[in-house]
């Protein structure tokens, strides 16, 4: 078939003008499934990264224990059971799990934290605020709170408190100045503004308070154990997967982020399926361009297909041949196309860079196999309608034109 | 001499129900191995359709067609394709040659179809053929570039590329000016001499069928002479 092939490119280069228009007719419908594919691909990055991309991507919490019923051994007793208050539920075991849930494959962060309500009072001023305890050093594993830093530096030991920034403003707090923060165990602490932040998160900025773990446990009165484990994946779309595996490993119950995502979700997938259409019809353009073009091609060259018929080519040769030429078609545009889609998205920032504002173009998700890859099967699907019809070609007919 | 081909009572309609035309009437034709024969008659009456059948090209109607001892007449398509690139070359009168290809290169086209690829074999002996030609300055022309006699000797070279029994010729000079028609017919006859090579050749000119050693006459289908 090595000769079929050689008349297939003999055909594509004999008319050169024709053959590179429609090799850029294929390459503009594949520039425009690589660019649909890094638009939707960087959109649903972008938007995970403003959403979920500063919150734990897995989480277990502690639960609240019921207390035990006791049931006497003769009659039956009613009993109305109520969860207990005055106790927070912990992790007590959470030294245990912190090894094994970081040796899981894809964790990149874990963050034993000790969570709770206070009230922080600054003079006759009193914000209501959600205190995070966490270990020192460990203030940016989940939450990225030195990109997010205004003020200060975000530093946390003993003493010291990072502020939201809406929160420090409605306290007129700056950075060095100290502040009453009473927990909802009535314990109180005097602590130190050591850094102030900005997410752009109005709950967060607003009413988030983080201390060191040591000083979370005087606060809330917990010498051991943990409120709530974060973990933090290098994937987060492998939530789910994780969060089983944890699961499986430790016992706890690990909560992957996409529960109680479902909207979020919903919207991504919405999103997703448009890019679908696009790149579908993008696909169908190119297999309607190239069978189009071949079929002109077959009535253009019938008596030469008649000619070949009656030395002796066969069906099968003549079917060849052009399948031979879309495929070629195919693998040239395709190439093409995904060469002017990488150039074209090379200006634009890199997922890690994107910013509000600009067009999150991500040049890793431009699906360049895929898209030479189907564009090839497409023109090869494409150039069988127009190959049978030559194959049929009656040489005696053909000859005679 | 044995016979090549054996044709018995060819007929040929065309079309159907009021519309139909009888070409050939029962035609019968018998061509012996090495024999060089001109086929005359007036335009309509088979001469194109019987050498059409005869290069399997087309089934007739009805009727018996044996060539090399094959039944040429049950044979399928896939069979009778590989029997005329073995056995059968044929020169049309307009030189029909593949236009985005070199003169060599469509005179080795029947080897190469058949062999998948262009061997150095095939080479040589289409260069050969068209030194013999007399086209040895023009092997690697675009045949675009051909004048009309240039055309129709790579379309004699084509046909006696696989070295077929058969070669048929349809007014082969019939396009071609009086120098380049004997040129042509020259060439015919010598390898036709040479090489026994059996050329059947429709004409209308007498003096290129008086080149043939036998005359053959078609009319109302069938053959008159």
């Amino acid at each position: 078939m090595l000769y079929a092939l050689k008349i297939a490119a003999r055909y594509l280069t004999a008319s050169k003008a024709q053959t590179a228009l429609l090799v850029l007719g294929v390459a503009v419908g594949v520039f425009i499934f690589i660019f649909m594919s890094a638009l939707i691909g960087g959109l649903a990055e972008f938007i995970l990264s403003r959403t979920v991309g500063d919150i734990s991507h897995i989480t277990i919490e502690a639960e609240t224990a019921d207390p035990a019923i006791l049931i006497e051994p003769q009659g039956q007793i009613l009993a109305v059971v109520e969860r207990g208050r005055v106790r927070t539920a912990s992790l007590s075991d959470a030294d245990t799990w912190l090894p094994l849930i970081n040796g899981v494959s894809g964790v990149i962060a874990v963050s034993p934290q000790i969570n709770g309500a206070g009230f922080l009072t600054r003079g006759a001023q009193v914000s209501q605020v959600s205190v995070a305890g966490v270990e020192p050093g460990r203030e940016s594993a989940i939450l990225n709170l030195d990109g997010y830093m205004v003020d200060g530096v975000a530093r946390l030991g003993a003493g010291l408190v990072v502020l939201g920034q809406t929160l420090a403003d409605d306290l007129s707090l700056s950075v060095g100045q100290t502040v009453r923060l009473q927990s909802s165990r009535g314990v109180n602490a005097v602590l130190t503004v050591s850094g102030i932040f900005q997410t752009g998160n109005g709950g967060m900025d607003q009413a988030r308070a983080f201390v060191s773990l040591s000083t979370a446990r005087t606060l809330f009165a917990m010498p051991q154990g943990v409120t709530r484990i974060e973990i933090k994946l290098r994937d987060l779309n492998a939530a789910d997967a994780t969060a089983m595996r944890i699961r499986a490993l430790t016992g706890l119950d690990a909560v992957p982020w996409t529960d109680g995502a479902g909207q979020l979700m919903e919207a991504l997938n919405a999103q997703a399926q448009t890019g679908y259409f696009l790149k579908t019809f993008a696909l169908i353009t190119i297999v309607i361009g190239v069978a189009s073009a071949l079929l002109l091609s077959t009535y253009r060259r019938r008596p030469e297909i008649g000619i070949m018929r009656a030395m002796g080519a066969g069906r099968g040769f003549v079917v060849f041949v052009f399948v031979t030429q879309g495929a070629l078609i195919g693998m040239m545009g395709g190439l093409s196309g995904a060469a002017l889609g990488y150039l074209a998205l090379l200006p634009f920032p890199t997922r890690d860079a994107f910013r509000a504002g600009t067009l999150p173009l991500d040049i890793t998700q431009g699906s360049y196999s895929l898209a030479i890859g189907l564009t090839v099967i497409g023109a090869i699907l494409a150039s069988i309608l127009p190959a049978r019809s030559a194959a049929r070609v009656d040489p005696v007919t053909a000859i005679g034109q | 001499m044995s016979a090549l081909l054996v044709a018995q009572n060819l007929v040929k309609t065309f079309g159907t129900g009021e519309a139909a035309t009888r070409v050939l009437r029962g035609l019968s034709l018998t061509l012996e191995a090495g024999e060089m024969a001109a086929l005359l008659g007036p335009s309509g009456s088979g001469k194109s359709t019987l050498l059409t059948i005869l290069g399997t090209l087309m089934k007739p109607s009805s009727g018996q067609y044996t060539m090399l001892g094959q039944d040429l007449i049950a044979a399928n398509d896939k069979a009778l394709t590989a029997f005329r690139n073995r056995h059968i070359g044929f020169v049309f009168q307009f030189h029909n040659l593949l236009p985005d290809f070199t003169a060599l290169e469509n005179v080795i086209f029947p080897t190469a179809v058949r062999e998948g690829r262009e061997t150095a074999a095939a080479r040589a002996r289409g260069r050969d053929l068209l030194v013999r030609m007399g086209l040895a300055d023009r092997i690697n022309f675009p045949t675009a570039k051909l004048s009309g006699g240039q055309k129709q000797r790579v379309a004699v070279a084509r046909a006696l590329m696989n070295g077929p029994e058969l070669v048929l010729a349809d007014e082969p000079t019939g396009n071609l000016d009086r120098v380049s028609a004997m040129r042509v017919m020259e060439l015919v006859a010598q390898i036709n001499r040479e090489e026994g090579t059996t050329f059947l050749i429709s004409t209308h000119d007498e003096k290129i069928a008086n080149l043939c050693r036998r005359q053959i006459v078609v009319g109302d289908g069938v053959v008159t002479g």
